[in-house]
C-alpha cells in the first residue's frame, strides 16, 4: 500500500524524483512515443503527484478516466475511486481538494452539464482543482459524436480553462495547469479541453519525459484559504449567516467575492503565458490579410487550410487560442492588427467562439469577422468547407 | 493536530473577541478535557456553537448544541452541512465546516474524508454529514445512499423538521401522509420515507431513529455513531426537530411535541450491526463510550 509518508525531500510517494514544472516541461530529456489522447492523460497524470481522483464513465473520456485508476492502483495516485453520477463526482473532487488534495477528473458533454451546479461552486471555493474535458455533443437526439457546445456553458463559471490541439498539447498543458491553478494568487479551478475522440482516440507521435520523474507535490497551506483538514485556525469569517441576511455588508461581500473569483482567474495570464508558451500560438504570414482565429482541432484544420491557400498564393495566417479563459484579448488584437478578413471555424452550431472574438475586436479592428465555418453533431471539417467560406471573401484560383 | 489551533497570539490576546478567548479558556476539547465530553458540558463551558439565528424555541438550535458538545474529538472532527435552516447555524460553529450545494453533502463528505485518510493516516479525523430532510431524503438521496453502499466512514445525521422550513413549508419526502402543506395543498399523497430503514439496507453499520427531547439520549447515539463510523463504515442517526413555525405551536412546545412523537412516528428505532455491537462493547470497556 503506498502511503504519503513514503515521500522524502527527493522522491514522492511513488519513488519518483521531485522536479520544477520548469524542468518537466522545457528542461527535462524527451523521447518519442505513439499514443492517443487518454493514454497520455495517464502519462501526464503519472508526473504529477497526484493525491485522488474521482471518475465516472462517459464517452469519449472514459478511458481516460479508467487509466487513472490504473495509476492509483500503481501507487502513483493517493485516492481514487468511481462515483455515481457526474455531479456527485464533481462534488467528491471538491471534497478532495477542499481537504487539500491535488486532483483531478475528467468528463464529457452531458456528464458536464449534470455536474454543472459544481463548477461555480468550485470557483467560488477556489479550490485549484483539473478538470480535463474531452468535449462531445450534449443535443437530443442521443449522439456521442464530436462537439464543443458544452465549452460554452463553462464560459462563467468562474473556471479557468485552457484548449489543447492535440495529444502532445494535452500533455503539456495538463502539466501546466496543476502548477497555474495552484499558485496562491490565482487557486482557481481549470478546465483542460480536448475535442472527444479527434483527441482522445487519436494515436500520435508525442516527445514524452522519463516517467521517473514528477511534479512537487502540492502545498494546501499556500491556499488562499484554510484547507478543510483542522490543522489551521478554522476561517471562521462570517459571524452572520451568509443569506438572508438583506444589508449592505452581504450583498457587499457576495459581490466582491465574485469580482475576486474572477480576478484570480486574471492573475493567471503571466504563469499561463510562460508555461504555455503564450496565450496564443500563430502561423502563418504575419502580415496576411486572411486570418483564421481558433482553437482545438479546428486549429488543426486551419492550418491545412492556410497550406492550401499558401499553395493558391494567398496569404493566410493562423491564430490559435490555448486560453479562453482568461481570453487572450490583448494577444489577439495583436496577432490580427493586419487581418482584413477573420474567419472563426468551429465544432458547434451557436459559435461561441465566433462570438468571444466579436467581443473581444469590438471597436478594435476593421476586419471582417466571419463565424464560418461551423459544423457540428460529429461532422468533421473537410479544409474544403473552409476554403469555400475565404472564397466567398477573396478569390481563389480554382484548380491549383 | 491538536487543540493548539485555538491558541491565540499572546500578542494579539488583548483586541480578541471573548468568544474566541473563551474557546481557548473554557471550552471543552478532547486533548484538554479530563472527562469524555457531553452534555454536562453545556452548563459551566465555552460551547462551539457561538449562538444561533434560528426561530426562538427551534428544536434544531438545541440538537446541534447537544451534538457539538457531545463530539468526541470537536478539535479534528469536520462537519459537512447543506442548504436550509441548519445552514444558518454554521457560520456561528468554530470547527472546519463546510457548505457546498444543496444535496451533495455526501458526495463533499466522502471527498474530504478520503483525502484526509490519505494525508493523515496515523491520525484520527471525524467528517461528520448534518443536513435537513430535503437536503437528506430528497434532492441529495442519491447521494446519501450512495455513500453507504460505498462504505463511507462517515456519520450521517438528517435533523427532520418534515418540511422545506426555510423556502416557507412545502412538503418534504419526510413529510407524513395527509399533512397539508405548500405544493400538497390536498395534503400529501405519499408515506413518509423511511429513512433509517434505507439506511440499514443500504449498508450502514448503525441506524438510529429519535427525537431531540432527551439531550443525553441524543450525545451518547452521536457518541456511538461517531466512534463506529471511525472505524467499521457509515453510520446514520435520523433526529426530529420540528418545525414549530410550520406546525403551528409557540416557542415552548417545541419539546411537548417532540415527547409526543418519542411514541408515534419517531418511536425507538435502532440498528446496530453485529460487528459495531461488539465495537461498542470494546468502546465501553476502554471508556470512550
Amino acid at each position: 500500500m503506498t502511503l504519503r509518508s513514503q515521500m522524502t525531500a527527493e522522491k514522492n510517494w511513488a519513488g519518483q524524483t521531485m522536479v520544477t514544472a520548469d524542468h518537466m516541461l522545457f528542461e527535462a530529456p524527451r523521447e518519442k512515443h505513439f499514443m492517443t489522447g487518454s493514454e497520455v492523460v495517464k502519462e501526464a497524470m503519472k508526473r504529477c503527484t497526484v493525491d485522488a481522483s474521482v471518475s465516472y464513465p462517459i464517452t469519449p473520456q472514459s478511458e481516460a478516466a479508467h487509466l487513472i485508476g490504473e495509476l492509483w492502483a500503481e501507487g502513483y495516485i493517493g485516492t481514487y475511486f468511481r462515483g455515481e453520477n457526474e455531479f456527485g463526482v464533481m462534488s467528491e473532487v471538491a471534497g478532495c481538494a477542499m481537504a487539500g488534495a491535488r486532483t483531478v477528473t475528467t468528463t464529457s458533454g452531458p456528464g458536464t452539464l449534470r455536474a454543472m451546479e459544481n463548477f461555480p461552486m468550485w470557483a467560488g471555493t477556489r479550490i485549484p482543482c483539473q478538470l480535463i474535458l474531452m468535449a462531445r455533443g450534449i443535443n437530443s437526439p442521443l449522439t456521442i459524436q464530436p462537439d464543443n457546445l458544452e465549452v460554452s456553458f463553462m464560459l462563467e463559471t468562474g473556471c479557468m480553462i485552457w484548449y489543447a490541439e492535440n495529444v502532445q498539447e494535452l500533455f503539456d498543458m495538463t502539466i501546466a495547469a496543476f502548477i497555474v491553478a495552484e499558485k496562491p494568487d490565482v487557486h482557481v479551478p481549470i478546465v483542460t479541453v480536448v475535442d472527444g475522440f479527434f483527441v482522445s482516440h487519436t494515436r500520435e507521435s508525442v516527445m514524452l519525459p522519463a516517467d521517473d520523474i514528477a511534479l512537487f507535490p502540492y502545498d494546501p497551506y499556500a491556499a488562499p484559504l484554510p484547507p478543510i483538514d483542522s490543522e489551521m485556525p478554522p476561517g471562521r469569517f462570517l459571524r452572520d449567516p451568509f443569506v438572508m441576511k438583506s444589508n449592505y455588508i452581504s450583498y457587499a461581500t457576495h459581490a466582491s467575492w465574485q469580482w475576486e473569483v474572477r480576478s484570480a482567474a486574471e492573475r493567471s495570464r503571466p504563469y499561463a503565458k510562460h508555461f504555455l508558451k503564450g496565450l496564443v500560438h500563430s502561423v502563418g504570414d504575419e502580415d496576411a490579410e486572411v486570418v483564421f482565429v481558433s482553437c482545438g482541432t479546428a486549429s488543426h484544420q486551419s492550418k491545412e487550410a492556410n497550406r492550401e491557400l499558401t499553395k493558391l498564393g494567398i496569404k493566410s495566417k493562423v491564430v490559435k487560442l490555448r486560453t479562453i479563459r482568461p481570453f487572450p484579448t490583448a494577444e489577439l488584437l495583436e496577432a490580427t492588427k493586419n487581418a482584413k478578413y477573420i474567419f472563426v471555424p468551429e465544432f458547434n452550431v451557436t459559435g461561441w467562439l465566433h462570438n468571444e472574438v466579436l467581443q473581444a475586436l469590438y471597436g478594435k479592428s476593421e476586419a471582417t469577422v466571419v463565424g464560418k465555418p461551423r459544423v457540428a453533431g460529429g461532422m468533421s471539417m473537410p479544409v474544403e468547407v473552409i476554403l469555400k467560406e475565404v472564397g466567398n471573401f477573396v478569390k481563389i484560383e480554382q484548380g491549383a | 493536530m491538536s487543540v493548539d489551533i485555538y491558541k491565540i497570539n499572546p500578542e494579539f490576546r488583548s483586541i480578541m473577541p471573548k468568544d474566541i478567548i473563551d474557546l481557548e479558556d473554557n471550552a471543552t476539547w478532547h486533548a484538554t478535557a479530563e472527562k469524555n465530553r457531553g452534555i454536562s458540558d453545556l452548563t459551566d463551558k465555552k460551547e462551539i456553537l457561538e449562538e444561533h439565528s434560528l426561530c426562538a424555541g427551534c428544536p434544531e438550535a438545541a440538537a446541534l448544541r447537544y451534538i457539538l458538545t457531545a463530539l468526541p474529538i470537536p478539535e479534528d472532527t469536520i462537519i459537512v452541512n447543506s442548504t436550509g435552516c441548519t445552514s444558518l447555524m454554521f457560520p456561528h460553529i468554530a470547527l472546519h465546516t463546510v457548505h457546498s450545494l444543496f444535496g451533495n453533502q455526501n458526495a463533499v463528505a466522502s471527498g474530504i474524508k478520503r483525502t484526509l485518510d490519505w494525508r493523515f493516516p496515523d491520525t484520527i479525523k471525524d467528517v461528520i454529514v448534518l443536513a435537513g430532510d430535503g437536503a437528506t431524503i430528497d434532492i441529495g438521496l442519491d447521494y446519501t445512499l450512495q455513500s453507504f453502499f460505498r462504505q463511507e466512514k462517515i456519520t450521517t445525521i438528517c435533523f427532520d423538521n418534515e418540511v422545506y422550513a426555510n423556502t416557507g413549508g412545502q412538503e418534504s419526502g419526510s413529510t407524513p401522509k395527509g399533512q397539508v402543506f405548500k405544493m400538497a395543498p390536498k395534503g400529501k399523497v405519499f408515506d413518509k420515507v423511511p429513512m433509517w430503514e434505507l439506511a440499514v439496507t443500504s449498508g450502514c453499520q448503525y441506524s438510529v431513529k429519535l427525537t431531540a427531547s432527551a439531550p443525553k439520549k441524543v450525545a451518547k447515539v452521536l457518541r456511538e455513531a461517531v466512534l463506529i463510523a471511525r472505524e467499521l463504515g457509515p453510520t446514520y442517526i435520523h433526529l426530529y426537530t420540528p418545525c414549530i413555525l410550520e406546525i403551528g405551536l409557540a416557542a415552548n412546545e417545541g419539546l411537548w411535541e417532540m415527547k409526543e412523537q418519542d411514541k408515534d412516528r419517531f418511536d425507538s428505532f435502532r440498528y446496530v450491526s453485529p460487528e459495531a455491537e461488539e465495537y461498542l462493547k470494546e468502546c465501553k470497556a476502554k471508556g470512550i463510550l
